[in-house]
């Protein structure tokens, strides 16, 4: 007797625990939180937990709640999260990746299972081409889209010839074949050294120097790109060599990078002074909210994540099984972008602006980026005819 | 050719930076016979002493000598709080003890430094490319690595032959129990050992700080590096770490700056670019594999046990 009690209460809690899972929205947030890449990952979870305060931390209706995952920067380990956070967590979208081999690996398990994937940074040529899927959506860019904005750039500034230098993983590779379809001039030589072990650039620097070429172009992300702009400057080519770059200065890296960085130009889809009202606030409130921080191009694209996801979740009021309508919903971009409207391709890439950047002294006397120009309007990736969807 | 010139003092820097890491380490591998995984993180403290040091005194040399001393402090304090409890432990007990203090390093600096990492900016007389020989410039701070390694190298070598130090350190490494039955005190000279070797790591991760950033786990990618400088070279031999250190410095900044163009004369420029890098990175562990199948105790062995 005592026995059916305790099941029959048992079965009570288990039931009511499940109704509390439907009245909750759940989402999983894979990115890197440890090792020297965790200040990108810190950068993209407060401005994740930023637009939730922005939202009053409800969707819907319904309160949100948000699982954080550690990819230590490893594929197998950003692949074992997802699973984890897809098949014991049962989240209802899954947001984050900051890199593109760790995106890959992890793909096959969020699109087998139906689970919205909402990448804030990777954007690996696969994924907007073959790999492309009705459950992935990129609040970034494909990654060649910023290196063909900046071969854009070169050819408007006359430049007749290039030494491309990145690192040997997926997006490294993406980076400098982005701007070798779009630069004119001639590249002379193209250097891809080990990541993430190799922090030491000076066989590289050399050959780039002795190869007469006009300029360089370096996709180093993280802390490689304050070593590559330190070693860049000591070899005394800053003055000779003209640099270009993708992904390589940030707010997080300028205040290392110091006056390295000034006047070595950059393209981004995002600068923290465009201006829009919905980007002001996103700008003036991390400030505030994360005293002595600056967001940067990571933390605005988990932002629009985040609305991204309210955009879907708002359209079927809360009921997060009708995942056709969400799907529809999201490909309509229908959500106030800190980067200022955009579209989606058929590939769920935006088709977006890319600015000109530069480094300079702010009003506080602290190093800053700058919008200096619009590089490209509305440019979509290169890959989108080889994606499958309509 | 002048090119390979500049190559090859890439390489030398690359080699003496890793010798100073491997002397520390095979001299507290060979005379003490102790694992120390730790020694990456005394490289790591190295450098977050010195970028704290140089900031605070506004001075580039004081803050680096400084720094320097801490590290040796450092190394000194940790051989006698913890890792002189486990010389009689088998290595599996020292490697698990030391990769937990790897742990507890890495999170003791960030909870003092915080997860960013810091920069440690060279002085204006540092910055400038020198002219060494027509028509090749070289950057004055990767040429201030070679000078002050080689006269360290040069140091560790009088010391080691010519001191009454010296000789009960070699003593130590051929034969522990005997010169402790000779009535010298062992606790203390493996102390000032391990202090040595401590002091070494931070010099070599001081040194490395203005090149590359100063940050959490720093010290772990070179490590591994070291221990096959160690093994190539025979372990607790200074001459075998020197010559291996030179010669890994040169195969991995050489290998990387021609096996590139070498490779694209027999493959596609895209395969090439691509198996490069991954090659270049595998010569060095080749090499320790020829190694430890034809000599296995290493080039320069220090004397038998």
């Amino acid at each position: 007797m005592k026995k059916a009690f305790w099941l029959a209460g048992a079965a009570i809690l288990a039931l009511t625990q499940a109704a509390a899972a439907g009245d909750t929205i759940k989402i999983g947030f894979v990115s890197t939180f440890s090792g020297p890449t965790a200040v990108i990952g810190n950068d993209m979870r407060n401005s994740f937990e930023l637009a939730l305060d922005h939202l009053g931390r409800k969707m819907g209706g319904k309160p949100v709640e948000v699982i954080y995952e550690d990819d230590g920067q490893k594929p197998d380990v950003g692949k074992q999260k997802t699973e984890k956070l897809i098949q014991s967590d049962k989240v209802d979208f899954i947001a984050g990746y900051i890199w593109s081999n760790v995106l890959l690996a992890s793909l096959k398990t969020a699109v087998d299972s139906k689970t919205f994937l909402i990448s804030a940074n990777a954007g690996p040529s696969q994924l907007a081409g073959e790999l492309c899927s009705p459950y992935v959506f990129s609040t970034s860019w494909q990654n060649d889209q910023t290196p063909q904005a900046v071969g854009t750039y070169m050819n408007q500034k006359g430049v007749k010839s290039v030494f491309l230098i990145g690192p040997n993983y997926a997006a490294g590779k993406d980076m400098l074949a982005g701007v070798k379809s779009t630069f004119k001039g001639q590249v002379v030589g193209e250097e891809y050294t080990v990541w993430p072990s190799q922090l030491d650039f000076s066989a590289e620097l050399t050959k780039a120097k002795n190869s007469k070429a006009e300029s360089i172009f370096v996709f180093y992300p993280g802390a490689a790109g304050v070593q590559f702009l330190n070693q860049y400057a000591q070899a005394g080519i800053k003055g000779q060599i003209p640099l270009y770059t993708a992904f390589t200065i940030d707010e997080l890296s300028l205040p290392l990078q110091k006056d390295n960085a000034i006047g070595v130009p950059g393209a981004q889809q995002w600068v923290n002074d465009l201006p829009n009202a919905e980007n002001k606030k996103f700008v003036e409130d991390y400030r505030k909210k994360y005293t002595g921080l600056r967001p940067t191009f990571y933390g605005a694209q988990s932002y629009d994540a985040v609305n991204l996801i309210n955009s879907a979740v708002v359209a079927v009021k809360g009921d997060t099984s009708k995942k056709d309508e969400m799907k529809a919903e999201m490909e309509k971009a229908n959500f106030k972008s800190v980067r200022g409207p955009f579209k989606y391709g058929k590939n769920h890439i935006p088709v977006q602006n890319f600015y000109l950047q530069d480094v300079v002294k702010d009003a506080d006397g602290q190093l800053s980026l700058k919008t200096v120009a619009t590089i490209v309007k509305d440019d979509q990736d290169r890959f989108v005819d080889k994606c499958p969807m309509k | 050719m002048l090119v390979l010139v500049e190559q090859s003092l890439n390489g030398l820097q690359f080699g003496l930076l890793l010798f100073l890491l491997a002397a520390g380490l095979t001299l507290v591998f060979g005379i003490m016979d102790f694992v120390n995984l730790a020694h990456g993180s005394l490289y790591m403290m190295g450098a977050y002493f010195a970028a704290t040091f140089v900031a605070w005194t506004n001075s580039f040399v004081l803050g680096i000598l400084m720094a320097l001393g801490a590290t040796l402090l450092l190394g000194i304090a940790l051989e006698f709080i913890a890792l002189r409890h486990l010389y009689g432990r088998d290595h599996l007990d020292q490697v698990l003890a030391t990769f937990g203090l790897i742990l507890f390093f890495n999170d003791a600096v960030r909870l003092i430094w915080g997860p960013a990492g810091l920069s440690l900016p060279l002085p204006s007389w540092l910055t400038v490319p020198v002219q060494i020989v027509p028509g090749v410039f070289y950057p004055a701070y990767r040429l201030s690595i070679i000078v002050v390694a080689l006269a360290v190298a040069a140091m560790l070598y009088l010391v080691v032959m010519r001191t009454r130090i010296g000789m009960l350190i070699r003593a130590g490494a051929s034969n522990r129990e005997m010169i402790g039955a000779l009535g010298i005190n062992i606790k203390l000279l493996f102390t000032l050992v391990f202090g040595l070797g401590a002091a070494l790591a931070g010099l070599a991760g001081l040194m490395q700080a203005p090149i590359l950033t100063v940050q959490i786990g720093m010290g772990e990618n070179i490590l591994i590096l070291a221990f096959v400088i160690i093994v190539i070279g025979g372990i607790g031999s200074i001459r075998g770490a020197f010559l291996a250190a030179i010669f890994v410095g040169m195969i991995d900044t050489l290998g990387r700056a021609f096996l590139p163009d070498l490779l694209r004369t027999v493959l596609s420029s895209a395969a090439a670019s691509t198996a490069a890098p991954a090659l270049s990175s595998m010569l060095i562990y080749l090499l320790m594999a020829i190694v430890l199948v034809v000599r296995p105790e290493g080039l320069f062995p220090a004397a038998k046990r």
